[in-house]
Formats: structure tokens, sequence, C-alpha cells
């Protein structure tokens, strides 16, 4: 058992680390302001841009889309050589991630060579048009609706929690387009533009102060039936094929986010309740170790699944218990964290750096535990699909949509 | 990368699931929880001896077969999955020891009897009045025992215990031949699993390693015992999903009901971090590695905490029949606080692991 590349692995890792030595110089430390969204979207294109032309972009799609056609390995090990610098990133995660790859799989020829190779090369930003107001947990129920209107389909409706809305060139949307059909089956996805005419994009204000997602609203908008992605009515198999790709991005306890080590450090400085530094308490020293297990558990639980990969396995399914450790366990760490340090941990005003990232830690973690699917549906994922009990009861599944209550 | 079992020990792994699946399981537990019933399945534990399994981790200069820690493991997985009534975690957990604190004269005396199944070597770890592995009261003289050691897993029928005693650098681990030792049995919560109390009166005892050692043991034993733990929790998990499949309530299998399934995939959850971080402690042994304190800590804990989870669990989704003598259930619910007793309990291990950390900050400061 060991934990070194193999030889072709360290092959590749020596020469992405060399060319990242010599090309991101200007990240070696995160930005001492964080860069406005203009800055951070230009230093992100001018970035991919770099990357594309060394060959560091699509490193797992096939070449005939531009991709460099090797193999998961080499990718994750890209993204770890780079997450040792602070270049900018996230912006092309889920166009890349989840968006092209579908539509490289789905989409007709010729609209695929328009705009993956463009992507690619991070000219235009994609984002994903799925979630709505009434299509949560529960994503086939989605409202947004599209007409057939000769070449074209009008799509009307409302879209929510969409990351880079703001940003982005191009989305993928997931719409309803025969309501008469069950659920599932009346689903069809597009590509949008996200500057067309009756495109409207709002920013969400979250309750722990920051916007990182919008609202994007479609009043009559246009798109060419060539911009379908899969046939009409195959909207829910696609977007399962989209979400697939989602999979393997599925990370541990976000880079920076504060866990036991922050904690420890805490916990030497403060006083306990009955006396003496409250890192000597039991209760501080079972909840440092519980913090630990959660995380570094997820940590090594993503370590057998790269372990697979590298020997050409599949991940077994124990992956699937990441995101619902790693969201609790954050929540959980951080009110105690803040507890622990009394009014001082209440205070924001002038608070010390540990402290203001533990309070904003323990306000994005409840949006954590919902994002990307809820702590709820996760352990219903892990019981359905990898210990095979039966679904839920869901009595809308066969109804024709327009006929559900 | 490779971040796994090798296939040698899965096979043998597969290999003991396979035959405990046939010889042990609840139904040879409930028959082993007669009052009358021997101390262990001597027919079980030939065939085990037969097949090689006593025999993996001593080395082949001894009569064994010179397998790493990862076959110890799977085998402790399989006896804690199936309940198997035959001594062999402990006769692991006294091999791991031997072969790493035994001198040459110590290792030639005694394994080629472990490894053919003919000694039987077990902990004497517990004491009564006490849950700290280092604040010891049975302490060394001149090569000799004194005090009180209970409970003891296994110790009617043994002939080999690996004693734990406070001696003049610390605690540390002795040899003691059980025919010259007062052992007597005794009654606890868990009806499968025979133990007894060791009484030493100036026994004469062989000084096992040295205190550095017993840490070290410590930390493999708990490696060990994680996998045993993460069999019991994951047999508790399995019978859980199946009754949860087949059970009707309000006109549907309960297992289609998010208060019933949620709990089975917490169970999963607890148990698959168990399962990562006992893997990092595999590691570590294998590779002498430095993080072994952690990962033997972190592994102890995590699947404490899923066999707790599991066989209190299992109780409660099978309702009211679960809480029934007849159920299975109670067998994985009493070992929990069995595997909780085996080696210092939840709350030790975790003070130990921040220690772990502790020591870690300070070197990288």
């Amino acid at each position: 058992m060991d934990f070194n590349d193999t030889a072709a692995e360290a092959e590749y890792r020596a020469t992405v680390r060399a060319w990242l030595e010599a090309n991101a110089d200007e990240y070696r430390e995160p930005p001492a302001t964080p860069w406005k969204l203009d800055e951070f979207i230009a230093r992100s294109k001018a970035w991919q841009a770099k990357k594309f032309a060394a060959g560091y972009t699509g490193i797992t799609w096939p070449k005939a889309f531009g991709g460099q056609g090797l193999g998961p390995m080499q990718s994750i090990i890209y993204g770890q050589e780079e997450g040792r610098f602070h270049a900018p990133s996230g912006l092309y995660s889920i166009g890349l991630g989840m968006c092209i790859p579908t539509v490289f799989t789905h989409g007709n020829p010729e609209v695929a060579a328009r705009y993956v190779p463009k992507a690619l090369v991070g000219d235009e930003v994609w984002c994903q048009l799925f979630s709505e107001p009434a299509a949560g947990s529960d994503l086939a129920g989605i409202r947004t609706k599209a007409v057939k209107d000769g070449d074209d389909w009008i799509i009307d409706g409302q879209k929510v929690w969409t990351s880079f809305a703001h940003a982005s060139d191009y989305g993928i949307v997931v719409c309803r387009t025969d309501p008469s059909k069950p659920k599932h089956k009346g689903l069809t996805m597009f590509i949008v533009d996200m500057k067309a005419p009756g495109m409207e994009v709002r920013g969400i204000k979250q309750m722990s102060g920051g916007s990182d997602f919008n609202e994007v609203f479609f009043n009559n908008v246009r798109v060419p039936d060539a911009w379908r992605l899969g046939a009409e009515g195959d909207g829910w198999k696609v977007a399962l094929t989209t979400l697939m790709h989602e999979r393997l991005a599925v990370g541990g306890k976000p880079k920076h986010a504060p866990g036991y080590a922050t904690l420890m450090k805490l916990a030497k400085g403060v006083e306990a309740p009955n006396g003496g530094p409250a890192i000597e308490a039991g209760d501080v020293r079972q909840r440092i170790a519980q913090s630990y297990i959660n995380d570094e558990g997820i940590k090594l639980t993503q370590l057998r699944a790269l372990s697979a990969l590298s020997k050409g396995e599949m991940p077994g399914p124990e992956q699937s218990i990441s995101k619902v450790v790693v969201a609790k366990t954050m929540q959980e760490m951080a009110a105690f964290a803040l507890d622990l340090a009394g009014g001082d941990g209440f205070v924001t005003e002038g608070a010390d750096p540990e402290l203001d990232k533990l309070q904003g830690s323990y306000l994005w973690s409840a949006g954590l535990r919902i994002a990307g699917g809820t702590d709820e549906i996760l352990r219903n994922i892990i019981a359905e699909r990898v210990l095979g009990l039966p679904g839920d009861l869901r009595p809308d599944k066969d109804k024709p949509f327009n006929a559900a209550a | 990368m490779n971040f796994d079992f090798s296939d040698d020990a899965k096979a043998l792994g597969d290999q003991a699931k396979k035959l405990f699946a046939d010889k042990a399981g609840t139904s040879a537990a409930r028959k082993a929880m007669a009052k009358d019933a021997p101390a262990f399945d001597a027919a079980l534990w030939a065939e085990i001896a037969a097949l090689g399994w006593t025999a993996a981790r001593v080395p082949e200069a001894h009569g064994g077969l010179g397998m790493s820690a990862e076959e110890s493991c799977m085998l402790a997985e399989a006896a804690g999955g199936s309940l198997a009534c035959v001594p062999l975690v402990s006769t692991l957990l006294a091999t791991e020891a031997l072969l790493m604190a035994g001198n040459e004269a110590q290792q030639a005396k005694y394994f080629p009897g472990i490894a053919d199944g003919s000694c039987i070597a077990v902990v004497a770890w517990n004491e009564p009045g006490s849950a700290n592995p280092q604040a010891l009261s049975v302490s060394a003289e001149a090569n000799t025992l004194n005090g009180v050691k209970a409970p003891v897993a296994d110790l009617a029928g043994a002939q080999l215990a690996i004693v734990a005693a406070a001696g003049a650098d610390g605690p540390s681990l002795w040899l003691v031949d059980l025919a010259a030792a007062k052992v007597e049995t005794l009654e606890t919560m868990d009806l499968v699993r025979r133990h007894g109390r060791l009484t030493l009166n100036g026994v004469a005892a062989e000084p096992l390693g040295s205190s550095a050692d017993y840490q070290l043991w410590l930390d493999r034993a708990a490696v060990i015992l994680a996998y045993e733990a993460i069999g019991t929790a994951t047999s508790a998990m399995a019978m859980t999903v199946e009754y949860a499949k087949t059970r009707v309530a309000f006109g549907q299998t309960i297992g289609r009901y998010q208060g019933v399934k949620h709990k089975c995939a917490d169970m999963y959850i607890k148990i698959e971090l168990a399962r990562a971080h006992a893997l990092h402690g595999i590691a570590m042994i294998s590779s002498n590695g430095a993080e072994l304190r952690q990962a033997a800590a972190a592994a102890r804990v995590a699947s404490l905490d899923a066999a707790s989870f599991c066989g209190e669990e299992a109780v409660q989704l099978h309702g009211g029949i679960g809480f029934t003598w007849e159920s299975d259930c109670q067998f994985y619910y009493r070992r929990a606080r069995t595997l909780s007793a085996a080696l210092g309990g939840r709350g030790w291990w975790a003070d130990r692991l921040v220690r772990a950390l502790e020591l870690r900050n300070r070197a990288a400061a």
C-alpha cells in the first residue's frame, strides 16, 4: 500500500509542476484583497487561454473535441498541482465540467463544432439552468416551458440558483415541452444565448450577505431547434448525464474553510468554563477528534477513489458520503468554535481573521447543506442506490404533469 | 497510488467470510449462548488453523505464512461480521505483539504453536477499576506479575497471555504462561464471547519488548480491532436493510420511509468513515508511517461509533421484534460494548488522537 504516483503519473505531475512554476508565478499568494467581478473574469479568461495553449484544458475530453484524450488521473493531478497556486478558478468549472460535455455528447455536430472550441479556450462562459423555485430537490418538477414555433422554440419561465449567469454567454436549460406527459418524460434540454432578447438575470442576495447565484427569467426567449440537446422528451436522461460529469468534481471540505486545525488553534487561546485552556477540556478534545474524523475521513475516502482510478477501476459507492458529511461537519464545528470564543465569536465588527472565517463558514454551511443535493436527498441516494432500499413513494410520478396535484 | 487491500488479502477475506457464513453467524452464536456451551467452537478453530489463518501473520521462519497486517485485518473483519465463536481476533492481537516486540527466543518458543493453532494467545489488558491503558495497577517486579486482569476476552482455553503491566519506565507487555496463573470465568454483557478474570499472584512473566513497543502495539491493535468493529457494524446494517426491505407497515415496506432509510444511510456513512481511517492505519503499519498514531486512534473511535450506532439502530428499526430475546439484534447491540471494552474506550482514544495531532503540530512548528 502506498500513496505514490505511478511512473507515468509522476512524469505528468513533473511536467505540470514545471509549467505552473514557469507560468503561475503571479498566483503564488492569494490576492491581498479579493478581486472584483470584472477583474476576476478578466484574469480567469487570461489564465484559461494560457492553459489552453499549453494543453491543460479538456484533459479527459476526446481529441476530436479539442481535448487531450487523457485519463481522469491526469485531470486530477493537474487539479492538485494548480491547487497549490491561487490562480482564478471556478468561472469555467460548471461550463467545462458539465455543460460542454453535454453539448458534445448530445448536441448536433455543427453546433458542437461552433461552441466547444470557444468554450475551451475560455472566450465564452457557460452556465447551467436546471433548478427552479418549485424544482429543487424534486428537479423533474420543472415548469419553465418551451413551445415549438416553426424551426424555433419559445421559452418562458424562471430558473434559480444559477452560478455565474451574469458572467455567462451561453447556458444549457431544461424545459417542459410536453406537460401532458409524466414529469420525467416531457422535458427537453436546449442551449440558450444568455444575451438573447427576453433574458433577464438578477442576483440573489444570500442569508450570508454575499451574492454568488442568480435568478434567470425567460420572457419569450427564442432558440433554434438546432440548439436542442438530445431528442424531444429526453431532457431528463440528458440532464442525468450532465450531472454524472459532476460526480468526480464533488469535493471534500472547501479548500480554505476552517477545520479541526482552526478549532485546535482557537482552543489554545480561550479559557474553559472550569478554568484552564479550553484545549485541555474533555468536550473540546472530543469535538476536535470528531471534526478530524469527519473531514480527514472524507479526504481518505477520496484517496480510495483516486487509487481505483489510478488502477483503471471505477471508484466505489463510498464517494456518495462526501458532501453530506462535509457540510454538516462544517456547520457543527463552526458553531462549536464560535460558542467557545464566547461574545468575541459573536461580534463581527473588528473580528480577528480566524473568527471572521468561522462566522463566514457557519453562515455558508447552511447553504452547502442544500446546494447540489440536500442532506436529505443525499441520504435517500445512499439508501436507495447503495443499500438497495425501495424508492420514496412518489404519487405524481406516472401522472401527466398537468394533471398532478 | 495504491490505497486499497492487495488482491491476496481480499481473497483471504472472501474465503474467511464464506467459511464463517457457513460455520459461524448468528445461529452458531445463539448456540454459544447456552450456559454449558464450550468456551469456543473447537471444530471451527481446528479448521481455521488448518487453513493457515492463525499462521497468516507469523513469520515463515517460525512456521507461518509471513503475511502482512492487511491479512490480519481482513480476518478480523470477517470474524467481527460473523460473531465467530473462536479466539481469532485475540490471537491476531497477540501475534502482532509478539511480531513487533518479541525477541528471537520468544518468537521461536511461541510462534510455531500459534501458527498451528495449538497455542491460543490472548491479550490481558483491562483491569478492575480502571479504563486508562496508561495507568495500570498490575505491576511487574523481578519478572513476576501481581494484580488482577479482567475482563479478558477468550481467556478460558487459552495457553498464553500477553499482559499489560506497569514497569519501571512505564507500562509494557509481558508474556505469561497461563498454566501457572489463576483463571476464572467472568460473566459480561456479551453472551457469546467468553471472558475471564486473570489473577496474577507473583506469577512468572517474561518482558515482551519496551514501553515504546507497548505504545506502538496499542496503535496496531486499534487498527485490527477497528476492522473487527467494522465487520460487526456492517452485519448489523445488512440485517437491518434486509428487514427494511420486507417489513410492511402502513401499506408499504418500511424501507420507503425516510425516517427508516436515513438511519440506514447514516449506518453506511459511519462505517465508511471508519473504513477510511482503518485503511489509513494499515497503510501506516505497512510503511512504518509517522501518521500511525492518529490514524489508529481515528479508526478506533470511528469504528466504535459505527458499531454502537448500527447495533442500537438495528434494534430500533426492527421495532418490538428487535427487542426480543429471540431476535439476533441483541448480538450486535451487546457486541458493541464488548468492542468498546476491548482496548480503552472511545473517550481515551479520542484524547489520544488529539494528543497525536498536538505532537505533530509541535513538530511542524
